[in-house]
């Protein structure tokens, strides 16, 4: 049983630890660039339009140049409040994709290409639903 | 009620949110969608589409603590993760011939009763748990901080935990919500994974499976930035203080609490159900 640990635990070595680390550094810049860009597109917002009422009830459902990555882009150079918003969301959709994307990399470092292949099994099938739609 | 003030209340809102679906793993759908709907009038399309982006922000804001303090397992996450993704594809595609309705009670019934089983105290680093042969050869074995320091775990019944994995995404393709319940329980029940790893595992989880079908929900106009927008601050502020008490909560509270959420998310799938909003 006690050789069963040690072989357990053995390949958590700091190496395993290293990439960890980097990845959850990358995941807080991610998150936090993500955040400010929507903070910042909120405060706009609500600067003009914060005494509007809020009506949510009926869906219409949101405007084209709101739906695709292209036309969000294009409405954050026009200075859109709701196109930065939007922006900041698709940095915050980003993130998981590229944590799976940096963990194949980091399978790849630490020569576990079992896992690289595993890795890269959902990453594609996180690609075909994120673009066939 | 103008614009500053519902931003302000659904920012608090999705703080509880995000603090609670970080502490238990199941994302903060459970609590956006009905504090959405019932509270505050939005139509269920906007409802799910912010709680599409609640998902996604527990699952990051949370997840930089757990790497860093070495709960979340990545092999155990992503060796699962291909059961998920697959099963969400295939739900999405039988969602037009099955009626969400039915399979929201039925899931509804059996996360009551998860509930009952998920409670139960039971010893998760012990000596005599062997690990299965497959765990072994798919590295899934790992180590989890205690309060006595850092404690290795088997992991048995990968079948069984796989098959599980399938179901949960299968029903997050047809339903939307409610995957996150599913994970937790075949890693804790099924795979024996200490509780702390299972929810912290199914934190990251949570993520990449709602990641993939963010593109689907944006191209159908289901994300209003207007609702977004606090719900994303919030629940990324909730999550990131969810984060730190997990590292010092007793696994019985956890337990508990997880519990207690999944019953009101199975009333919550019931309700749903018998009144044909799916």
């Amino acid at each position: 049983m006690s050789d069963q640990i040690v072989t357990s635990t053995k390949p958590e070595s700091w190496d395993d630890q290293r990439i960890e680390i980097i990845i959850g550094t990358l995941l807080r810049t991610g998150v936090i660039l993500a955040a400010s860009v929507v903070l910042f597109g909120g405060v706009l917002y609500l600067l003009r339009h914060g005494h509007e009422i809020a009506n949510y009830s009926t869906f219409q459902g949101e405007p084209e140049s709101l739906k695709s990555p292209r036309d969000i882009v294009h409405g954050v150079f026009g200075v859109s409040a709701r196109a930065i918003i939007q922006l900041g969301l698709l940095l915050l959709i980003a993130t998981p994709v590229a944590r799976v994307a940096f963990s194949a990399v980091a399978f790849a470092i630490e020569h576990d290409y079992m896992y690289v292949v595993i890795t890269l099994i959902v990453l594609a099938v996180l690609s075909y639903s994120l673009f066939s739609s | 009620m103008n614009i500053l003030e519902f931003t302000g209340l659904v920012a608090l809102g999705s703080l509880l949110a995000g603090f609670l679906g970080a502490l238990t793993g199941l994302g903060g759908g459970v609590v956006v969608v009905p504090m959405l709907t019932l509270l505050f009038g939005v139509n269920i399309r906007y409802a799910i589409g912010a709680s599409l982006v609640s998902v996604i922000a527990t699952s990051s804001g949370a997840a930089a603590a757990y790497v860093r303090e070495g709960y979340s397992n990545i092999r155990i996450g992503m060796f699962l993760e291909t059961a998920t993704t697959i099963g969400a594809i295939a739900g999405a595609a039988i969602a037009m011939h099955v009626s969400g309705n039915s399979i929201a009670i039925v899931f509804g019934l059996v996360l009551l009763y998860s509930a009952y089983l998920s409670s139960r105290h039971r010893d998760e680093h012990d000596p005599n748990q062997q690990s299965s042969k497959l765990a072994k050869k798919l590295k899934l074995n790992g180590t989890c901080p205690t309060p006595q320091g850092k404690q290795p775990y088997n992991v048995t019944g990968v079948p069984s935990g796989y098959s599980l994995m399938f179901g949960a995404g299968v029903l997050s393709g047809l339903l939307g919500i409610g995957s996150g319940a599913v994970k937790v329980l075949a890693m804790d029940q099924a795979m024996k994974i200490p509780f702390k790893v299972s929810t912290t595992t199914s934190n990251f989880m949570i993520g990449v499976t709602a990641a993939a079908s963010a593109g689907l929900y944006l191209n159908r106009g289901y994300v209003a930035p207007g609702i977004a927008m606090p719900v994303m601050l919030g629940v990324l502020g909730g999550s990131m203080i969810g984060a730190k008490i997990l590292v010092k909560a007793k696994v019985k509270v956890l337990r508990y609490l997880f519990a207690a959420v999944i019953v009101v998310l199975g009333i919550e799938m019931i309700f749903s159900g018998a009144t044909g909003r799916l």
